[in-house]
């Protein structure tokens, strides 16, 4: 019942996703009153069908109904109840239905958001509804959740025992209202230049900043996952399936920065529209990238051709028709005021042109190697060396002209002012640089290059939050998502310049040293969880002779699944994490313990909490400003 | 009139500096920092220079997995027409088994053993890489039913 259900509610969203595109984008003409309305009303009813459906196939799965394929395939009974819910997401038909329950509740959204221009946010709900229906399609052709399964087994397969983990449990729901957050901003730059509105960021920038936040927290979580949950002791491995969450991440981050200057003088007017076209497209790219199975990790849950050719269809037709549709409307974009070489736009012009090239640069690492596949056979793999040699001198580049920004009015600015306020940020940096040389071994011109860099952001953004008489929600804002910046700098730094390393073959109450920690190895025993059993081992850590702590890392076999995990110890004091894996036993006494001493490293996840803190800044004075003074949207132009 | 072309202007300018910046990054990059993929016969075939880092791939050689002192393994890699040694020092992956799918980063030595700095393994019981496949099916060793 339960999966008939679903169907009928994923096909009655279907058919209201295409009453959203018909009526939303009739809406766009003026008379069309009517048409708005059945758009509003459509929208929300898509959502109520979509979440319906959603909860669907969550409800089959937590009562085990292995009679549905996708839960026999994914879920065990013997999985924990939190798990059979986020399991939901873990498997291709059921993350994709996710994605289309983030897309409908940003749809619900915008209905609800509507302040600005009726007609174009009437436009922008009609590509929602376009979109929506082309995933709804999707999901309903190559890739349905509710197919049947006959005769029923007794117990399903069971879920990747690596996704059976809280971090990587809400890593999707919050990765995706980033990647679909984008699909707003691309609604609603279609939607201007359908309707040709000529203000269309203001109704825009809410869901832009809604969708960084997600992304950048979605980012940090993953990374985070991969460093405890891989046993690596690495917290970024320039993988494909990371740099398809980057680069829309970088494009937004250059959106969030070109519409600043749109919105305030009208400057970079074309750019700041294409940019949102390519944030989602580079959101789609993710997606076909992730999904499609061209590439291997735990992100390529199965590999079905028909799957990847019709993502690629919607790509070049969602792309396709937007950049189209720019090169028709755009010429008629009227330009903003202008402005002198020292002024605040120009910073926000390098700030995209860097960040510009930083995301070509990935894109071509990431694609290289799958355009070469496809047209030569040679199969390479572009791996950290490149991403160091490219993205690390831009990135830097980039983070040097951060603190101008800010400080520099729009039009025309004074560069000898902002120089001068800057002084003690260049001290800060000299100071940091010469202490890192000074202190630290292995001393390296590269730790002290980032920590001058860290130093001369950070200095800059307490500049910004002390200095000023009067505090706009912005300069708050700014100043800590660039604070935030300069944090992830340090850790980044601080783990892959000092990092110590060892591996050992342990039999108990032997001792292994690890950047100046002594650790040894009581013993390992058997040990037992809901759905798998594990080799628990404990293990001293001392320093200067004495016990400080004892920590347990685990290697934990899943019988449903046939596969084994590790689970990492991480003993963290903020100034650097111990991390402890369990390896293979070589014998019944002998095991394998890997163990890292990381410098700083949970500065590098604190840094992208304070770049989200300052995202929610904005978003904040930004909804509260639009709740009090709706006046304030600049009116369309008709 | 006039500023507004001197904008384009610089516009242009700066995004043309900075794309052939980028580009100029991006191609000493990829000449001296992309990994080749080569299975076993690849590697019989091609006669890869000793020394030079790649990735080969596939079906680890049932039987061969030897431990030596402290964490050394040596194992071979096999996609059915050739086989070629392995030396690795580190912890294996946890779905490392004999006869399952494997790709090793590493680089030949003189007498011809791989030497493995990092040794990944298929991420679960379903699932094969996409070269491991490729490498398997080229030499003919590949079932669908897999």
């Amino acid at each position: 019942m339960t999966g008939e259900f679903g169907q009928l509610a994923l096909c009655l969203a279907l058919a209201l996703s295409l009453m959203l595109a018909g009526s939303g984008l009739s809406g766009a003409r003026a008379p069309a009153a009517l048409a708005r309305r059945v758009a509003s009303a459509s929208a929300l009813g898509m959502l109520v069908f979509v979440a319906l459906a959603f909860s669907a196939l969550a409800y089959a799965s937590i009562v085990s109904d292995f009679s549905i394929l996708n839960v026999a395939q994914n879920s065990s009974t013997m999985k924990p109840l939190i798990y059979k819910i986020t399991g939901v997401w873990g498997n291709h038909e059921g993350s994709m239905l996710l994605w289309v329950l983030v897309l409908s509740i940003y749809t619900a959204m915008i209905v609800f958001a509507r302040r600005a221009n009726e007609r174009m946010t009437s436009a922008a709900l009609g590509v929602q509804g376009l979109l929506a229906a082309a995933f709804l399609l999707f999901i309903l052709l190559t890739s349905n959740p509710f197919t049947r399964l006959d005769p029923m087994p007794f117990e399903g397969a069971g879920l990747n025992p690596l996704l059976q983990d809280i971090g990587l449990a809400v890593h999707p729901p919050i990765l995706y209202s980033g990647y679909v957050g984008l699909s707003a901003s691309f609604a609603f730059a279609a939607a201007a230049l359908i309707t040709r509105t000529r203000d269309w960021v203001a109704a825009a920038r809410p869901f832009m900043l809604a969708a960084w936040i997600a992304l950048t927290l979605g980012i940090a979580l993953g990374s985070w996952w991969a460093y405890y949950e891989l046993g690596w002791g690495g917290f970024w491995f320039w993988d494909p399936v990371e740099n398809a969450s980057l680069m829309p991440w970088l494009i937004a981050t250059a959106l969030l920065h070109s519409a600043l200057a749109t919105e305030r003088t009208g400057a970079f007017r074309a750019w700041t529209l294409l940019l949102a076209i390519a944030g989602f497209s580079l959101s789609l790219i993710g997606t076909f990238l992730v999904r499609s199975g061209v590439l291997s990790s735990v992100h390529s849950f199965a590999s079905d051709p028909t799957r990847g050719l019709y993502i690629l269809g919607l790509i070049f037709g969602a792309i396709g028709s937007a950049l189209a549709l720019f090169a028709w409307r755009a010429p008629s974009l009227e330009e903003g005021a202008a402005f002198a070489p020292v002024s605040r736009e120009t910073t926000l012009l390098l700030n995209n042109v860097f960040l510009a090239a930083a995301t070509a640069t990935v894109f071509i690492g990431t694609l290289y190697p799958l355009a070469l596949d496809a047209m030569t056979g040679t199969k390479i793999s572009v791996g950290p060396p490149y991403f160091a040699i490219t993205f690390a001198p831009i990135a830097m580049a980039l983070l040097l002209l951060v603190p101008f920004g800010p400080r520099l009015g729009w039009k025309r600015a004074d560069w000898r002012a902002a120089l001068r306020t800057l002084a003690p940020a260049a001290g800060m940096a000299a100071v940091a640089s010469i202490a890192i040389l000074a202190f630290t071994t292995p001393r390296t011109l590269a730790g002290a290059a980032a920590f001058a860099m860290a130093g001369w952001l950070l200095a800059a953004s307490i500049i910004d939050l002390l200095g000023r008489k009067l505090h706009t929600a912005g300069t708050i804002a700014s100043a800590l998502a660039h604070a935030g910046l300069a944090v992830t700098l340090i850790g980044i730094a601080g783990t892959t310049l000092w990092r110590s390393e060892a591996l050992e073959v342990l039999a108990p109450g032997e001792t292994m040293y690890v950047g100046g920690y002594a650790l040894r190895l009581d013993g390992v025993v058997g040990d037992s969880g809901p759905n798998y059993q594990a080799a628990r081992a404990n293990i001293a850590v001392l320093r200067d002779g004495k016990v400080i702590a004892f920590m347990h890392p685990e290697k934990r076999f899943f019988p449903a699944e046939g596969q084994e995990t590790v689970e990492t110890a991480i003993r963290t004091t903020i100034i650097n994490d111990l991390y402890v894996a369990l390896g293979d036993h070589r014998d019944a006494a002998h095991w394998i313990v890997r163990a890292y001493v990381n410098p700083l490293a949970p500065f590098i996840w604190l840094g992208a909490l304070v770049m989200a803190l300052g995202g929610l800044a904005a978003l904040w004075s930004r909804v509260r400003r639009t709740q009090t003074a709706p006046d304030l949207i600049a009116a369309p132009a008709e | 009139m006039n500023a507004k072309k001197q904008r384009r202007l610089a516009f242009a300018i700066a995004i043309l500096v900075a794309g052939f910046a980028a580009g100029a990054l991006v191609l000493y990059a990829l000449r001296d920092n992309v990994l080749y993929f080569y299975s076993p016969s690849d590697v019989q075939a091609k006669h890869v220079t000793a020394g030079v880092n790649f990735r080969i791939g596939g079906l680890v050689a049932i039987r061969s997995i030897r431990h030596g002192t402290g964490a050394d393994v040596s194992f071979a890699v096999t996609d059915g027409r050739a086989t070629v040694p392995v030396l690795f020092h580190g912890v294996l992956p946890a779905l490392f088994h004999e006869g399952r799918g494997v790709v090793a980063l590493g680089a030949l030595d003189d007498t011809g053993v791989f030497t493995a700095t990092e040794v990944l393994a298929k991420h679960d019981e379903r699932y094969m890489p996409p070269e491991v496949v490729d490498a398997l099916k080229r030499s003919g060793r590949w079932k669908e039913s897999e």
